[in-house]
């Protein structure tokens, strides 16, 4: 009997054995593994991106340029889909029965239980009526997001547009914190200045049940983080002289770009043929996307910092004219024949010192100026001193802001040419080139390439009398709205001041009396100095530009004119060129006959001497 | 609401105590580990149906708590009527109950409406429904008691074997043609009782051993499973000359558990059914349907681990609160004071347990009658099949077998067969002197 009692011990052992099994069980999964924690946040608690709103932007007026419109995106969750109608579905969006599929196909392969959009960028009136519906099909939601909006149809291509992040720049570390589905600047100011921009995502973590029902905040929301709405821009852009700037423009191909020269400041940056940048908010996006870019015009080319393939053209000569100044090679009195034997020229006053000879742009002065610059006699070789004398002079035009990048602040900006010896030594051999092989730099033509913003640019070193500042399309970040201190740099060309006014007083003839005479604003009492180029171009009609600055003293614009196919500066460029400064000083536009002439687009069906 | 269940108490033992009747020696030990495994469990459901944003009042007879409240109210009657009913009567009446029940099961099998593919409730009308299969376990440790005490198992009486094993075996049998295959193997608890009473323990060791292979068998390869065991059987044999000289035995004793681990697989694929069968796959391989059978498991035990040392605190759990854990404030209880109380909180409910069970053997043992002590050791083992099987099932240590965590879970048949099943035995204690005088 007495060991039958004592079985209790072993009874009471397994009990026990059973609750130590249990506890050590409980210990490894509730403190060891820590698996089951993840898990649990996971399934239960669901983290709320909080998108920011992005910054506006407005342009040096306080006008907006850029602004926030809500959009809504039909959002799918696999895994949550139960029961589908698609056919119904498909009537819902109005959508193809196969373009469904085809959507739900590529969400399932995206992710199973993530959700992702299904069908982007409704209206609000699509909204309505899918929302309404909505019940009926679970796993689909509405995602109110906000979109890029703009209250004008001005300045696209400087604006630049946001879109859906790539599948490489997820990828890509730079772009650490991105999540699909999410906008990123993808061109112009968007894409320069994404990262003030964009802001700071906030997170709520919300709680949600088994079926994926909301079910308050976590923690009464102590881990939440707000979104910070980005920093606001203010542009540089006045949008009554950019939008008038594209009215000129309209149906032509060109680029107008205009700067303060006191400040680097852009104030209308045009480039023929623009878009609408509303084209880039609607679900259309793609379509029209893929449209501009392959339309026969170019539309998506971004003339001004990017068109730099097109010799300058007359304009150059003043660069020519300023470096042989300050160079000694020539002094404002020297004068020279108008020898047609040299380089061909048109009919005008001979001989001619160098007022003259800006204001009608005579080619062989300048063929012969430049070879008093280029062959100083520095050697008694006549190739190596047109090489040295070459080296030379190419210094000092990179001190314009010629062939290099000028640092804007809209990405894409190509550098342009300028003729190198290493150039010509590799065309045609060392010591095998003289200054008859290069004469034609002299007038602007040859291995030149410039942008227009490079000429804008120039147009303010001359206006500055020597001096630059980086151009710029933003002026300041943020609220505080204090200028931004990378433009605030001045840029020296490498000619010395006074050599600028002979070159100012040429110019201020050639808009008085010379090519230029259609930029005149002396009816409104503007002394506008300018001067018209033409660009050669193998292709078709020559290109026409005018680059000009006024007032003479004290200087507001400075401003570049190209105009594809234009033929002459003084025919279509610099009508321009005069409305708009006269638009942009006095805000009134009084040469109606100019802006008329400029309208009819005849200038562009005027044969080619 | 505890205060309000402590005057009640109180006032009630004041009364029995003026009469100078039973009050003396009430073991008050498991009483109060009855109530505050009451009250944590009327707590814990009341945190499992919990909803942060419609927060219903802990009384509402809308949710669950509330209605569990009122089954505590009834307990607390039926703990009266247990008391003060003769403690005699329990003995006496035995067969009689047992038969009653066992028509009881019989007519729930032919008029029970089927829920969830079970057909074990009767419905009383009113909304009140009624599992005779919770009460068959108190019913069958009174017949299984009451008989043990007239005969002597260890005489080896094989008539009384089989009148024993018929008793054990006709409820769960009929249980199982209720399709509560649950509630029937809970039956299997009643050989610990036996055990005591001199069953040899060849049956407890055959019967574990039958357990454990089958377990191993779903989780270990075959091969490793065999290799093991041929070598811990042959390493027995070799340092035991007693079994040395039983050689023959050993080599048909291998072969028996060699063919049993075959017969695992025919038994899962062609003997038990299919849900059956995925909650032995969901043991074995939670992982493998995370959303299908898996599911239980998975969300369980992520909720037990989730909670930590220290838990989430009270109402804070997210996993059972958002209805990840199914059957939370019923069979996955558990859950929730895994989730909300870490692993000091389950701890602590497995420590109270530990020590209902100790004390419940313990006063099995001083009782004077092979009847009283027998049924005592029922109590226990009942309760701790049922703390065995529902605590491993939410570890991942058991197969998902839906049975309730005593005095925890929700449900009033499953309390009342509980607090029926303990009150029984400790009126039979309180008495125990009168016992002794005759």
């Amino acid at each position: 009997m007495k060991y039958l009692e004592n079985r209790k011990y072993v009874i009471q052992g397994i009990f026990l054995m059973v609750g130590i099994v249990f506890a050590i069980r409980l210990f490894y999964i509730q403190v060891v593994d820590s698996s089951y924690k993840q898990a649990a946040e996971t399934n239960a608690i669901k983290p709320i991106i909080q998108y920011p709103f992005r910054g506006l932007i407005y342009d040096r007026n306080g006008k907006l340029l850029v602004q926030n419109t809500p959009v809504y995106d039909l959002m799918v969750v696999p895994k949550d889909v139960k029961n589908l109608d698609t056919l119904r579905l498909a009537e819902l969006v109005k959508l193809p029965l196969e373009d469904v599929r085809e959507r739900l196909k590529k969400a399932r392969s995206f992710s199973y239980v993530q959700p992702s959009p299904f069908y982007q960028k409704l209206s609000t009136q699509e909204f309505a009526y899918i929302q309404n519906n909505l019940i009926d099909f679970p796993g689909f939601y509405i995602n109110a997001r906000t979109a890029r909006g703009y209250p004008h149809q001005s300045l696209g291509h400087a604006l630049g547009y946001i879109a859906e992040i790539s599948p490489r720049q997820l990828e890509d570390s730079t772009y650490n914190g991105y999540r699909p589905g999410d906008y990123i600047g993808k061109a112009g100011i968007e894409l320069e200045y994404e990262k003030y921009l964009m802001g700071q995502r906030g997170v709520k973590y919300k709680m949600v049940n088994v079926r994926g029902v909301e079910k308050g905040s976590f923690r009464e929301g102590a881990f939440d983080t707000l979104a910070v709405a980005g920093e606001n821009l203010v542009s540089t852009i006045d949008l009554d002289l950019q939008a008038y700037g594209e009215y000129l423009m309209n149906g032509a191909k060109g680029s107008i770009v205009a700067i303060e020269p006191a400040t680097g400041e852009v104030l209308a940056y045009v480039s023929a043929p623009f878009y609408d940048p509303n084209l880039f908010t609607g679900k259309d996006y793609g379509k029209n996307y893929m449209e501009l870019l392959q339309d026969s015009n170019k539309t998506m080319f971004n003339r001004p910092i990017m068109a730099d393939q097109n010799p300058p053209g007359s304009i150059f000569k003043l660069t020519q004219a300023l470096i042989a100044l300050e160079e000694g090679a020539i002094n404002p009195n020297t004068t020279y024949a108008c020898n047609k034997s040299l380089v061909n020229c048109h009919d005008h006053p001979s001989p001619l010192n160098l007022y003259g000879a800006v204001q009608h742009s005579c080619n062989p002065y300048f063929y012969q100026a430049y070879k008093a610059l280029i062959n100083q006699g520095k050697s008694p070789n006549t190739f190596t001193d047109t090489a040295i004398g070459l080296k030379e002079w190419r210094e000092k035009v990179l001190s314009f802001g010629f062939g290099q990048q000028l640092g804007i602040d809209i990405p894409g900006e190509k550098k342009g040419i300028v003729a190198s010896t290493d150039l010509y030594d590799r065309v045609y051999g060392k010591n095998r080139w003289k200054y008859s092989t290069i004469y034609s730099l002299s007038i602007g033509q040859g291995e030149l390439g410039v942008t227009p913003l490079q000429m804008a640019n120039f147009m303010a070193i001359i206006a500055n009398r020597g001096h630059y500042f980086t151009p710029h399309i933003i002026r300041s970040v943020g609220e505080d709205g204090k200028p931004l201190k990378e433009y605030q740099e001045k840029h020296y060309a490498a000619v010395s001041p006074q050599h600028f006014e002979p070159i100012i007083a040429g110019m201020s003839e050639v808009v008085r009396a010379g090519t230029g005479r259609r930029a005149n604003l002396d009816k409104v009492g503007i002394e506008v100095c300018g001067k018209t180029g033409t660009a050669q171009n193998p292709q078709g009609p020559d290109h026409a530009v005018f680059v000009a600055f006024a007032p003479r003293d004290n200087p507001k614009i400075a401003i570049a004119v190209y105009v594809e196919h234009g033929k002459w500066g003084g025919q279509s460029a610099a009508p321009i060129a005069g409305l708009m400064i006269e638009q942009y000083l006095t805000d009134t536009v009084t040469i109606k006959q100019q802006e008329k002439w400029v309208l009819s687009r005849e200038y562009l069906n005027i044969k080619s001497k | 609401m505890e205060k309000v269940l402590g005057q009640t108490l109180s006032s009630t033992t004041r009364s029995r105590r003026s009469s100078g009747f039973l009050a003396p020696h009430l073991d008050w030990v498991t009483v109060l580990l009855y109530f505050l495994l009451v009250a944590l469990g009327w707590m814990n459901i009341y945190a499992a149906v919990y909803s942060p944003d419609n927060v219903i009042n802990i009384f509402s007879m809308d949710i669950n708590s509330g209605k569990q409240l009122a089954w505590i109210g009834a307990s607390l009657l039926l703990i009266i009527v247990l008391m003060v009913v003769d403690y005699k009567v329990y003995e006496h009446l035995a067969y009689p109950i047992y038969g009653f029940i066992i028509l009881l099961l019989l007519v729930t099998l032919v008029v029970a409406k089927p829920i969830a593919g079970s057909r074990s409730w009767l419905d009383l009308g009113g909304g009140i429904r009624l599992q005779p299969a919770e009460l068959a376990k108190f019913a069958t440790a009174l017949a299984a008691s009451k008989f043990l005490g007239s005969i002597n198992l260890r005489q080896q009486n094989f008539k009384d074997q089989m009148i024993l094993a018929a008793i054990t075996f006709v409820p769960p049998v009929i249980i199982i043609l209720q399709n509560e295959t649950g509630s029937a193997l809970v039956f299997a608890a009643f050989i610990l009782a036996y055990f005591r009473e001199g069953m040899s323990p060849l049956i407890l060791i055959i019967g574990g051993s039958a357990a454990a292979i089958f377990i191993l068998t779903l989780l270990v390869p075959k091969l490793y499973l065999i290799a093991g065991i041929t070598i811990l059987m042959a390493l027995a044999t070799w340092m035991d000359y007693r079994l040395l000289r039983r050689f023959k035995v050993m080599i048909a004793l291998w072969g028996v558990v060699v063919a049993m681990i075959f017969s695992v697989d025919f038994f899962v694929n062609d003997v038990l059914q299919p849900h059956q069968q995925n909650r032995i796959k969901a043991l074995i391989n939670p992982e493998a349907d995370p959303l299908g059978y898996g599911w239980n498991v998975t969300q369980s035990k992520i909720a037990i681990g989730s909670g930590g040392f220290w838990g989430k605190g009270f109402l804070e759990g997210t996993q059972t609160k958002f209805d990840f854990v199914p059957e939370q404030s019923t069979d996955f209880i558990f859950c929730t004071i895994g989730e909300e109380h870490g692993w000091i909180g389950s701890t602590v409910l497995i420590a109270l347990f530990m020590v209902l069970l100790v004390r419940i053997v313990s006063i099995a043992e001083r009782q004077k009658s092979v009847f009283a002590r027998t049924y005592g050791y029922c109590v226990a083992s009942i309760i701790f099949f049922h703390f065995l099987v529902n605590v491993g099932m939410t570890i991942g240590l058991a197969p998902v077998v839906g049975i309730p965590l005593p005095f925890f879970s929700y449900g009033g048949s499953s309390l009342w067969s509980f607090t029926i099943l303990l009150f029984i035995l400790l009126a039979i204690d309180a008495n125990r002197a009168k016992d002794l005088a005759r």
